[in-house]
């Protein structure tokens, strides 16, 4: 039997969200808490590689962007009755652009690893921005209308996206708790150990990499039908670095961090946003705070008190093993 | 294509080749030895570039400004180095660290830029007597362009000089092998590692005040300059000083030539070079060490 404290974060989870509904603060933060959500999806698939199997890929705009981009063209060339379906055909597609980018990428280790898929990414990012009859180049895709269920008034669209992922958390977070789950752990941990076990860390990296995108994808298409406009900066490295950072900031070790990053990060855009343009110069010291002193990321601080936790005898592990 | 406009092409690439070449080979010197990847490579660059917008403004002397921003990007790697990127060296899981913390001093940087320099598109003049152009038969040639790629054969010079003939770059070399052993010779590692850091960000910062007058300067020039850059060093392998030559020659021509030949995916050209390389040859054209692993 599991203990309640297992489903704390959950039950956080569903007061938090759910709580925004009931208090209803007008559809500006509406729209907010919905920005939110989906970037926490983002950033929880984005950890599987980065949190849970130790990749740290830094083109992870590549996959959300294509789900953005799929749904919002396949919106814009025929009906957006179809919405449902096409968030799920760009999930789909991100999987399987992604299967050749693993393919290629997970043959390299470390920083190559980084290297090689920013260089995806921006390869995408480039072509997304030069070929403006296909994808309208700089301006992006606009005024993608949604469907008549969702259409009129943010809340509707918040209450879609709040089930898609949460769905979507679910799976990720029962694929965490899996066998699976745990071999990814340990590949992060020791992939040697792993390989002696008997099992192909390449094959399980790379099953991480597709998931760990679908669900990007799913993000993306949401995003798309969120502001009903799309652009190529989705697609560009610092969509990339977000992932990193959110997952960071909150917590990359844990399983709902990365939403806390996402919140976090969302959230300062916003607040310093009002105050000044140079919002990003705020986030830049905030990220340096949080590297230098808070590395296990806001969800992580509590790990400090009490005795050494597991996740910190495997870094030392991993520190004597060499890895 | 007949063989002036060849030529001509040829020269404008390895002028961007130099420029690519200062910072790429900064950005490798410092992964080689100081074993980061420094994200906010760019931002020295545009630092440097920014530093010496101010001193000629205030001077009016090119040769003021390109001492100036040189010299202060340089100062604020030593002060950035010192008092923050010291403090992540040998955590567990370094490289993420790394690449946020570098990635935190863009947005800083950058929007410090920003911030006192305001967003509007500035110039810097080339110095008078390298504002015409000199000809080499019958092919014109922007003696400025010239003058990049005289700069950047002096530092190759110098740095071949450096690094294989003093006994302070010996300690250089030994850094990026064996730190460990290094320090129990008696070598002042952490020294090392600064001043390194500090001459290759104002290799970065020269770079900057070389290319000002050639582009122009905005406060998102060190974005660009930083991917091209990485997908030098990656091309000629990370941490290997003469493959960020051979990288930069190829991605400057790659620049140069794939402009005539597709101007809109003149830049998509360069990452498909990447990707070849790194598909191909995953450790960079010029390193042997063994990173694929079986």
């Amino acid at each position: 039997m599991r203990k309640i404290k297992d489903y704390l974060p959950w039950i956080i989870y569903f007061i938090f969200f759910i709580g925004l509904l009931i208090i209803n603060p007008g559809p500006h933060y509406i729209h907010l808490a919905a920005r939110i959500i989906i970037y926490g999806l983002y950033a929880v698939a984005f950890n599987l590689i980065y949190g849970t199997t130790g990749l740290v890929s830094f083109g992870h705009a590549l996959f959300y962007g294509i789900g953005a981009y799929v749904t919002g063209m396949l919106v814009k060339a025929s009906t957006p009755e179809l919405f449902y379906l096409y968030i799920l055909i760009g999930a789909f597609g991100a999987a399987f652009i992604s299967f050749f980018i693993g393919l290629l990428t997970l043959r390299l280790t470390g920083i190559y690893f980084t290297m090689l898929t920013l260089a995806f990414a921006q390869l995408v990012w480039g072509l997304t921005f030069k070929l403006y009859h296909f994808t309208g180049g700089d301006d992006g895709i606009q005024a993608i209308a949604k469907p008549t269920l969702l259409a009129g008034g943010v809340t509707k669209y918040y209450l879609f996206s709040f089930v898609v992922v949460t769905i979507s958390i679910y799976i990720l977070w029962r694929i965490k708790r899996s066998p699976f789950g745990s071999v990814l752990s340990g590949i992060r941990q020791n992939p040697q150990r792993i390989t002696f076990l008997g099992l192909n860390v390449y094959k399980n990296q790379l099953k991480a990499f597709i998931i760990s995108a679908f669900f990007a994808g799913i993000a993306g298409g949401l995003y798309a039908g969120l502001d009903g406009s799309i652009h190529p900066d989705m697609l560009h490295w610092p969509t990339s670095g977000n992932a990193i950072l959110m997952a960071t900031i909150g917590g990359m070790s844990t399983f709902f961090g990365p939403v806390v990053g996402a919140g976090i990060l969302t959230g300062l855009e916003e607040i310093v946003g009002k105050y000044t343009e140079y919002w990003s110069f705020y986030i830049g010291i905030v990220v340096l705070i949080v590297v230098l002193l808070f590395p296990n990321g806001v969800l992580g601080i509590k790990k400090f008190t009490g005795s050494k936790n597991i996740e910190e005898k495997e870094k030392e592990v991993v520190c004597n093993t060499g890895n | 294509m007949d063989f002036n406009t060849f030529i001509a092409q040829f020269i404008s690439g390895l002028s961007t080749a130099m420029l690519l070449f200062l910072v790429s080979s900064g950005l490798t010197l410092i992964f080689g030895v100081v074993n980061v990847l420094n994200f906010a490579h760019g931002s020295f660059y545009l630092l440097g570039t920014y530093f010496a917008f101010q001193i000629m403004k205030l001077f009016n002397n090119y040769w003021a400004g390109l001492l100036a921003g040189t010299v202060g990007a340089g100062i604020v790697g030593m002060i950035i180095e010192y008092f923050f990127l010291k403090r992540i060296y040998g955590r567990a899981n370094e490289g993420a660290f790394q690449l946020l913390m570098t990635y935190a001093f863009i947005l800083i940087i950058d929007d410090m830029v920003k911030y006192i320099w305001g967003t509007e598109y500035k110039t810097i003049p080339k110095p008078a007597f390298l504002s015409g152009s000199l000809s080499i038969g019958s092919i014109m040639v922007p003696s400025y362009n010239v003058f990049i790629i005289i700069i950047g054969f002096l530092i190759v010079i110098f740095a071949w000089y450096f690094l294989m003939r003093t006994d302070r770059g010996k300690q250089v070399r030994a850094s990026s092998l064996d730190r460990i052993m290094l320090s129990l010779l008696g070598t002042n590692v952490p020294l090392i590692m600064t001043l390194v850091f500090g001459v290759a960000t104002a290799m970065g910062g020269l770079a900057g005040v070389l290319a000002a007058p050639l582009r122009t300067v905005t406060p998102g020039a060190g974005i660009e300059i930083i991917i091209d850059s990485m997908i030098v060093v990656v091309i000629g392998g990370f941490g290997n000083f003469w493959g960020a030559l051979l990288g930069a020659l190829i991605i400057g021509e790659v620049l140069s030539f794939g402009i005539l030949w597709m101007p809109e995916l003149a830049t998509v050209l360069t990452f498909i070079v990447m990707i070849i390389v790194l598909i191909l040859k995953p450790e960079g054209l010029l390193s042997k060490k063994a990173i694929v692993r079986k």
